[in-house]
């Protein structure tokens, strides 16, 4: 159990900053989650934390001490890799105890915590084992069980669902989060997937370019992204993003010819402005006639539990989930509506989320639940 | 499948049974040779089937050249070169390999240049460096401090002489590098993260993961301190000290009586025996090292 | 291409590379600085202080016939024992590569020279191929002197070519071998189907495939062949040098230039151009030859 803070965080490798002042506040017993694409520093951040990664600037505490000059073992905390990262020559249960065997921990007391640790997940029969000799779930679950059985104060992921097929993902996921509920220590968990992040996060951090675009509770984070980047980053399919110009008069936006109302409280603040408008698949509604905004439907993809519908408006594409109801074929002309309860507004030269507080905190959940597909 | 023509395969095997007389010949004629009375070899034409003579010749070759003795210290030597270059190449490959040390490229490059400079070429100042180890620091130290020590060592005719010069290893340092290299990236984090520092790592990691290469690499080392000819035929002058390729000279046939090639042959092929039981019985390990050492 | 995270220390690196540091100083730095010195000045021949001579001891040598006999006869030595060892390493691959029931039997014995040292290779040879014995013999009876190394310059050079090749071969087979077994077997495949019978493939198809291979055997061979240990051995163990120079290396004049003629800064001068050789062929091989085999 520890708080981590991060303080003015920067990292360069010689004259190539990777992050860019960094201020993050992890709370004890949290599970956060650093979501980003690959290359956006999310990793480096997560070995800064560990001690693997020099801090070129700024601080990192641990429970309020700074941590900067500590090596690893000195900072308590534990970390599963995205490829296990297993000591190849050592059997499961030598795998498992060789932190407590480095730190000196008696040889009954550590067999004792190996034969806890492997109850907990599920590798009591396997401690004999070498890694070769295990499934790649096996693996994740020793790489686990390595981290757990030294009880550490901060758990850290890398990625480490990343290399399991997909059926597995999603149990593993299920697992780490009744394992961070029974321990309640604090993690870190660093990943590319969407999915992992909304569902295992208390804290949601998107990360980018090696700045944080956005710091909050995963559906937040979803309902009112900060930024054109988390707005089309987090959900599936994307948010659909066009730009427009509010136009003086009429206070409305222009998609395809058509106007897009938009909220009234900033329309008349937004008069004469060049905005990134977006509105996500779910909450756009696809009529076959209509007064709304004029579509070609390019293509059908089928989900089972739903349809994605993908059109075409003015050459870019833009797409809707809709119903089983719905008859569309590829070439059919529709007609778009796009309630304006549902639009986000960004500041077209920022990218930045425009008067959050003018637009309802929480959008109705009944309307449309949000589509997150496993990639 | 390609299609197999019964023309094809008979040269096939033509050409594989020529390159059996050609490679494996010369070993059928030395045991034939070794194996027959002086009568018989000295017989034109020659005999390629074994006789029975061989304890007899074996044993005219082993009183002669001194073999007991030979084996002996050629098994010292070839040991002591194997382990020393085992051990210092690995060390020297993690140092390089696992520090940011400014020194690294000079370790690297101080070992790689070593290649350019073959016994044959520094012969007459290695030796001079050998008969007073501790010249060059004597020099060096009245060069900086002007001080004159005197201390000597002298390597000549003992095990030391023998291998420390033969020790440093750039194919074994690259090998072990090599190896390292291709480790994860992880395997040293995750210690990193269990608390273990940089020498536990190096013996409790390292050291086990690279069984396989210490193997293959100690075949190649093996062969090669055992096959050494110039640097002890040169340093050892005290009889006692002598290696099985120095005592080949002593196992040529006199000139003036009938020439006992049989008596030759026997105690060649003990020579011979040692690095080929390695070679044959190693196969696998001896090759993965020659080809890995080139890369 | 560097570790990403490392362990840091300042002390332990030198402290694990140090020993081998120490030997590489002491036994190949030092005396290489020695040979330098030597190459460039003269010790008089009743003692004093050596003199700085500048090139001519380097002179001195390039002016010696006998010096040029020494580098025609290793050019001829690396050149001859170099391509035989290719010929032979690469026909019998080829065999091999065919798979037939029986040739892992041959590859396991085609490897077995190699582990024989020069000098005893030559011991053996000197019986072996004996102009009063064997082949030799018959060969001599018909024709008088056909094989007769101890008499004969260019037999004595061909002597130590086929003990050098013999010893070799087996060398160039493994890295040939597994040259051929990384060529994908879809494309003989595909020549086969093609129409293209065996020896077509092999000339067509698989020896091209193999010309790295075959280059960088090139490179190591003729460093072996002009420098390597067993060049020494075999000629200081068999011919040691003669009939009158004909199989005096370059190794074989500097070691007995220094050790029989006690001239050492003819010798060092002799390795400076020697060493200055090895360069460029240690240059070439690391500059050219990039791909690498992989033994099956």
């Amino acid at each position: 159990m520890a708080e981590i803070d991060i303080r003015a965080a920067r990292k360069s490798y010689g004259k190539n900053p990777t992050l860019h002042g960094i201020d993050l506040n992890f709370q004890s017993g949290e599970f956060v989650v650093i979501l980003g694409p690959s290359g956006c520093g999310k990793s480096t951040l997560l070995r800064m934390i560990a001690g693997l990664e020099d801090i070129t600037s700024g601080e990192i505490a641990i429970d309020g001490r700074v941590v900067n000059r500590l090596e690893p073992r000195e900072r308590g905390c534990a970390m599963v890799f995205q490829n296990y990262a297993l000591y190849p020559h050592m059997t499961v249960a030598g795998n498992m105890g060789y932190a407590l065997k480095v730190a000196g921990v008696p040889k009954p007391e550590r067999e004792r915590r190996i034969a806890e640790t492997a109850k907990i997940v599920g590798l009591s029969d396997y401690l004999e084992r070498k890694p070769a000799a295990l499934s790649g779930g096996q693996r994740q679950r020793v790489a686990m069980a390595r981290a757990i059985i030294r009880e550490p104060k901060v758990f850290l992921f890398d990625e480490p669902l990343s290399n399991l097929d997909a059926k597995l993902r999603v149990t593993m996921r299920a697992e780490i989060r009744k394992l961070h509920q029974r321990l309640s220590a604090t993690s870190v968990f660093v990943t590319h997937d969407q999915v992992e992040a909304m569902t295992l996060a208390d804290k949601l951090v998107v990360m980018n370019k090696g700045h944080v675009e956005q710091v909050g509770h995963p559906l937040d984070v979803y309902h009112r992204p900060a930024s054109t980047f988390v707005a089309s980053f987090i959900g599936a399919p994307a948010m659909n993003l066009f730009e427009s110009r509010v136009e003086v008069e009429t206070a409305s936006a222009y998609l395809g010819g058509a106007p897009v109302r938009l909220p009234s409280s900033l329309a008349a603040s937004l008069r004469g402005k060049d905005v990134t408008i977006g509105i996500r698949p779910e909450h756009t509604i696809v009529a076959t006639k209509g007064p709304g905004v004029a579509a070609e439907v390019d293509f059908i993809e089928e989900l089972g539990a739903g349809r994605v519908v993908h059109m075409l408006v003015e050459g870019e594409p833009f797409a809707a989930t809709i119903g089983e109801d719905l008859n569309v074929a590829p070439g059919d002309r529709v007609s778009l509506d796009l309630p304006l309860e549902h639009l986000h507004v960004f500041n077209r030269e920022t990218g930045r989320r425009i008067d959050p507080s003018d637009l309802p905190a929480d959008a109705p959940a009944q309307h449309c639940a949000p589509l997150l597909t496993t990639p | 499948m390609i299609q197999r023509t019964p023309y094809a395969d008979a040269f096939t095997y033509f050409v594989m049974i020529l390159g059996f007389i050609l490679l494996i010949g010369p070993f059928l004629v030395i045991i034939a040779g070794a194996t027959q009375t002086l009568q018989q070899i000295n017989s034109v034409p020659f005999r390629f089937m074994p006789q029975g003579q061989f304890l007899e010749n074996a044993s005219a070759a082993w009183a002669r050249a001194d073999l007991a003795r030979a084996i002996g210290n050629s098994f010292v030597m070839a040991g002591l070169i194997t382990v020393g270059k085992v051990v210092l190449s690995a060390m020297t490959a993690f140092a390089i390999v696992y520090f940011r040390s400014p020194l690294r490229h000079f370790f690297f490059w101080a070992v790689f240049i070593t290649l350019m400079l073959p016994l044959e070429v520094r012969v007459v100042p290695t030796y001079n460096v050998a008969a007073d180890m501790f010249e060059p620091f004597r020099l060096l130290i009245a060069f900086v401090t002007g001080i004159e020590v005197s201390v000597e060592w002298n390597l000549l005719n003992s095990y030391a002489g023998l291998t420390l010069p033969l020790i440093a290893t750039a194919t074994g340092t690259f090998l072990y590098r090599q190896f390292f290299m291709t480790l994860p990236d992880e395997l040293a984090e995750a210690a990193r993260m269990d608390g273990s520092g940089p020498v536990r790592f190096f013996f409790e990691m390292l050291l086990p993961l690279s069984r396989t290469n210490m193997l293959a690499l100690t075949t190649i080392m093996f062969v090669y301190g055992w096959n050494q000819y110039l640097w002890p035929l040169l340093m050892v002058t005290d009889p006692t000290y002598k290696t099985t390729m120095m005592s080949l000279s002593a196992l040529v046939p006199s000139e003036n009586a009938t020439p006992d090639w049989n008596v030759t042959l026997a105690g060649t092929l003990i020579i011979m025996t040692p690095p080929l039981l390695v070679v044959a019985l190693l196969q696998r390990w001896f090759v993965r090292g020659l080809v890995a050492t080139e890369k | 291409m560097d570790k990403r995270s490392v362990f840091k220390s300042v002390w332990l690196p030198i402290l694990f590379a140090a020993p081998q540091m120490l030997l590489v100083f002491l036994f190949f730095y030092w005396p290489a600085v020695a040979v330098l010195r030597w190459a460039f000045t003269l010790e008089p021949p009743f003692g004093g202080n050596a003199e700085f001579v500048g090139f001519a001891n380097f002179v001195e040598v390039l002016t010696n016939p006998l010096y040029w006999n020494s580098v025609m006869v290793s050019v001829i030595f690396a050149l001859a024992g170099t391509l035989t060892t290719i010929f032979i390493g690469l026909v019998l691959a080829l065999a091999a590569d065919r798979q037939l029931p029986g040739s892992g039997l041959f590859r396991f014995l085609y490897i077995l020279p190699y582990a024989i040292a020069g000098p005893a290779a030559g011991m053996a040879f000197r019986f072996i191929l004996s102009p009063e014995r064997g082949i030799a013999a018959s060969l001599n009876a018909m024709w008088p002197d056909f094989w007769n190394p101890a008499k004969y310059g260019s037999h004595a050079l061909i002597f130590v070519i086929i003990i050098f090749a013999w010893k070799w071969a087996g060398y160039t087979f493994i890295f040939l071998f597994a040259g051929l077994q990384s060529v994908p077997k879809a494309l003989t495949e595909a020549a086969a189907m093609d129409g293209s019978g065996p020896i077509r493939r092999a000339i067509d198809i698989q020896v091209p495939l193999l010309a790295p291979t075959l280059f960088f055997l090139l490179v190591i061979m003729m460093t072996e062949g002009f420098v390597g240990a067993d060049t020494f051995g075999i000629v200081h163990r068999t011919t040691n040098g003669g009939p009158n120079h004909a199989t005096e290396v370059m190794v074989f004049g500097i070691v007995n230039e220094a050790f029989q003629g006690l001239n050492y800064s003819g010798a060092a001068a002799q390795s400076i151009i020697l060493i200055g050789l090895i360069m460029v062929f240690t240059f070439i091989q690391f500059r050219f030859v990039e791909r690498r085999v992989h033994y099956k």
